[in-house]
């Protein structure tokens, strides 16, 4: 059906170009023609989606490669800046931040399709192994990848990771220091980081080109599992596959764009909006969602080497798998035992997920050793065991139709799925004894949410009246208050308001620094009580006052099972857990501890802070603060006005991100709905036979 | 078959193709304006206000607005007098001294410096017109800014400004 020699320009000067490079006859042989079996489900266009993600976060970083500065005292910043003043800078980070998540949902369901109807198998153990390789510098890049922004757990997860290799015997704390370029991560380690994970996503294209190339060489593998006999078994790839690709293709970026526009920081951390710190380790360190359930590996084995050669190992064996399943027959459907057990190993790994986002104490780590075990133990002992035991189903003569209907099933499983595997829980600023902030009524909340105007100009009253002594707002410049979806002051308001505050400027032509009256283009002025870290520690009782213009982002608690999944759902989503702590902590202080706390020299006790023990004295007290809009001058108004405050400051283009968003949404139904019947229509002759 | 299907089905076909085209340059629009400048470099651009005094007569001093190079020259009689007896319309840009200055401050002379050729710094009190010299491509400006010789298509450009009050003057 297919073969090099078909394709025919008639076109003179595509003929003359063809005689000298056949490009369109390896494209047209490898695209279009290319017999593709006509029984494949839905589970066989993950490869096209993945190729889609692979193209979108190599452009959408290209694109954020031209704005990020890869240096520890402005890597943080200029990721905001992205965040804050480049155009389209927030949706084009979302999409990447996101799209890496979107790639391991994508991989992962392309990896259990292949356990599934193994896919692995002779002959197509090659295939399967540059997929290994594959997702091993996936893994590779994503982690790189994530230490870019240098915020805290950026700075962790790159010292934790590196440390692996300190496990080494003799030679594993020299491999670490070569690793870093340093005695810690620092400047260098991040540089070279940028670097790789700028090279790394060409070598993943090179080996996808190899892995394509290798899948053209011994056919596609099929929910049946035998190989087509005649062209009555296969359809031409385009348009049949192509088609059947897009549909889902947009499908996939129906569920993407409701990550990127209404939940962009549900799989994130919380702790990477504060700056790295490396003085300072988060209370809970956890790794990106799709490294789960080998961190649970890691920390199952209570001994370091073990733990890592075992975390390694757990990756590395998938690709002996071709020679650990003795079972001849390829799909699951016609391996009554192995389809079980597949489901159970299904399991073992999103419970490894979920026990490798929990802390490493008491039962979870029991359970972590147990389904550790059972991982390796679905490897080395059950799939070799199976082949021989089991007495497969007959199979088909020809590949049939039947499995169609099956794959529809499987679809709604999968999809369940995955999207538990996807929703895994965000870090948590918090200890365990503390109880769940109040969930406050926010204007901008849900998926058409706008900021209240009037609130957020009450709440810049109390950043300026109260928090600023000590609290910057450094990312934020004057002119932001003008901003669309903002506080809505006037620009002749933004310029006396600016006016307000002094900031330094020069050396003029003296050579002085000199102080001027602000303009709308500067930045907040720091703090005027203290003048650098070491001062406000000493001034404050060893703390120094956070930043506020990300804070609402830096601050979260956790939601616990199982309302972190209900957190992810349209219409239930939740991403207020930041202003929620905010106006829980500043209504949290007691004048007297509860009885068996005792609040050491300089603290105060506020139930909502991890620990209990804030340096921060109560700041806001009934009347401090003039309103002129007749709004309540209570503790309670202040806390929600300057929190509503601090969410507009962290995520400036929230109204603009939930409307593009809803554009986006109705355009890509509209999308899908037409590829949908497309792709009928063209299956259509397909189906009537 | 009947005969209205191949219409209906061109006309799905099309409509698929046109609404993905849709979405493609959609999508493209972001990553187009992106590099457009930014909001902090645009606010960055606001006007400056310079002060005259300070500059001695025959001195050119340079100030630097939204990144460019600003000359601002104190001009002497004698370079006031070469600027204007000069017959514009012999000039390969023809424009009077007058259109280059603003009224009653003939001696303030406030131009880009940048050369029209290709984008080089022009030297100032250099080359047989007591103008401006540009070292890459001999590009010659008078004193009031505007070509005489060599590659430049046109005069030194005159940003916008006014004069905020005699020895004041606010860029942009």
């Amino acid at each position: 059906m297919s073969g090099p020699s078909t394709y025919q320009p008639n076109n003179a000067f595509l003929k003359w170009f063809e005689a000298r490079l056949p490009l369109g006859g390896l494209i047209h042989s490898s695209f279009v023609v290319y017999p593709t079996p006509r029984n494949l489900n839905y589970w066989w266009t993950f490869g096209a989606i993945l190729s889609f993600m692979l193209g979108a976060q190599i452009v959408t970083g290209i694109i954020l490669t031209m704005h990020y500065t890869p240096h520890v005292d402005m890597a943080f910043n200029s990721v905001e800046h992205i965040m804050r003043d480049v155009n389209y800078g927030w949706l084009l980070r979302y999409l990447h931040s996101n799209g890496a998540s979107m790639f391991f949902v994508a991989v992962y369901i392309h990896m259990f399709r292949g356990l599934y109807y193994g896919s692995y198998k002779e002959p197509r153990e090659v295939l399967w192994i540059l997929g290994v390789i594959i997702y091993l510098l996936m893994m590779a890049t994503g982690f790189l990848g994530y230490t870019l922004p240098w915020g805290q757990m950026s700075f962790w997860g790159a010292t934790v990771i590196t440390n692996f290799f300190s496990a080494i015997p003799l030679v594993g704390e020299s491999i670490v220091t070569w690793l870093w370029g340093g005695y810690a991560v620092g400047n260098p380690t991040l540089q070279r980081f940028f670097s790789l994970h700028y090279l790394l996503p060409f070598v993943i294209a090179g080996v996808v080109v190899l892995h394509v190339w290798a899948l053209h060489v011994v056919g596609q593998n099929n929910p049946v599992g035998i190989d087509p006999k005649s062209g009555q078994d296969t359809v031409p790839f385009t348009p049949h596959a192509t088609i059947k690709d897009g549909f889902m293709v947009a499908l996939f970026c129906l569920f993407f764009a409701w990550f990127v526009f209404y939940i962009p920081n549900y799989l994130g951390h919380a702790d990477n909006y504060t700056q790295a710190n490396p003085g300072v380790t988060p209370a809970h360190i956890v790794p990106e969602w799709y490294y789960l359930p080998f961190y649970a590996i890691l920390r199952a084995i209570p001994n370091k080497l073990a733990g890592v050669i075992a975390m390694f190992g757990s990756i590395l064996i998938l690709a002996f798998l071709p020679w650990l399943d003795t079972s001849r027959v390829k799909s699951a459907t016609f391996r009554p035992l192995y389809k079980q057990f597949f489901w159970v190993f299904v399991l073992v790994c999103l419970g490894l997920g979920y026990l490798g986002s929990r802390p490493a104490e008491g039962g979870y780590v029991i359970a972590a050793r147990i389904l550790t075990a059972y991982y390796f133990i679905h490897f080395l002992i059950v799939l070799p065991l199976l082949g021989l035991i089991e007495t497969p189903r007959p199979l088909p003569n020809s590949i049939s139709e039947s499995v169609l209907k099956k794959a529809a099933v499987l679809l709604a499983i999968g999809i369940g799925a995955a999207s538990l595997l996807v929703m895994t829980p965000s870090a948590f600023a918090q200890g365990h004894d503390t109880p769940h902030p109040p969930r406050n009524k926010w204007s901008f909340a849900g998926g058409f949410g706008k900021f209240d105007e009037a609130q957020l100009q009450r709440g810049f009253k109390v950043y300026k009246e109260v928090c600023q002594n000590c609290h910057g707002l450094s990312l934020l410049s004057f002119r932001n208050l003008a901003d669309p979806g903002g506080p809505g002051f006037t620009p002749a308001q933004v310029q006396t308001i600016a006016a307000d505050y002094k900031i330094q400027d020069g050396p003029n032509d003296q050579g002085e620094m000199f102080e001027r009256n602000g303009r709308p283009a500067d930045r907040f002025p720091p703090p005027t009580t203290w003048k650098n870290e070491a001062q406000a520690r000493a001034l404050y009782n060893g703390t120094v006052p956070p930043d506020m213009s990300v804070l609402a982002k830096a601050r979260s608690y956790e939601r616990g099972f199982p309302w972190f999944l209900l957190d992810a759902l349209p219409f239930l989503q939740y991403q207020e857990h930041g202003v929620d702590y905010i106006v829980a902590l500043l209504k949290g202080y007691k004048d007297k501890p509860p009885e068996g706390v005792t609040i050491p020299q300089g603290g105060y006790y506020n139930e909502y802070f991890p620990g209990h023990s804030i340096a921060m004295p109560p700041p806001l007290t009934d009347g401090r603060v003039d309103y002129t809009d007749g709004s309540p001058a209570t503790v309670d108004q202040y806390a929600r006005d300057v929190a509503a405050f601090m969410m507009w400051t962290a995520e400036p283009h929230l109204e603009a991100r939930k409307r593009i968003g809803f554009q986006v949404m109705i355009f890509l139904l509209i999308f899908a709905g037409l590829m949908y019947f497309t792709k009928k229509k063209v299956w259509r002759d397909v189906h009537a036979h | 078959m009947s005969a209205a299907e191949p219409t209906r089905r061109d006309f799905l076909y099309i409509a698929t193709g046109t609404v993905g085209a849709v979405g493609a340059a959609a999508v493209a629009w972001p990553m187009i304006s992106q590099m457009n400048p930014d909001a902090s470099t645009i606010a960055a651009g606001a006007p400056i206000e310079v002060d005259l005094g300070p500059v001695a007569e025959g001195q050119v001093i340079k100030v630097f607005w939204r990144s460019k190079p600003i000359f601002i020259g104190h001009r002497s009689k004698k370079e006031i007098e070469e600027a204007q007896k000069i017959d514009p319309k012999t000039l390969p840009d023809p424009q009077p001294d007058s259109a280059r200055v603003k009224p009653g401050h003939d001696q303030w002379l406030v131009l880009i410096g940048i050369c029209t050729h290709l984008g080089c710094i022009p030297l100032a009190h250099q080359g047989e017109y007591d103008g401006f010299f540009c070292p890459c491509h001999g590009s010659q400006y008078d004193t009031s800014g505007r070509i005489r010789r060599g590659p430049a298509p046109a005069n030194l450009a005159v940003p916008p400004y006014e004069f905020v009050s005699d020895t004041k003057i606010r860029i942009g």
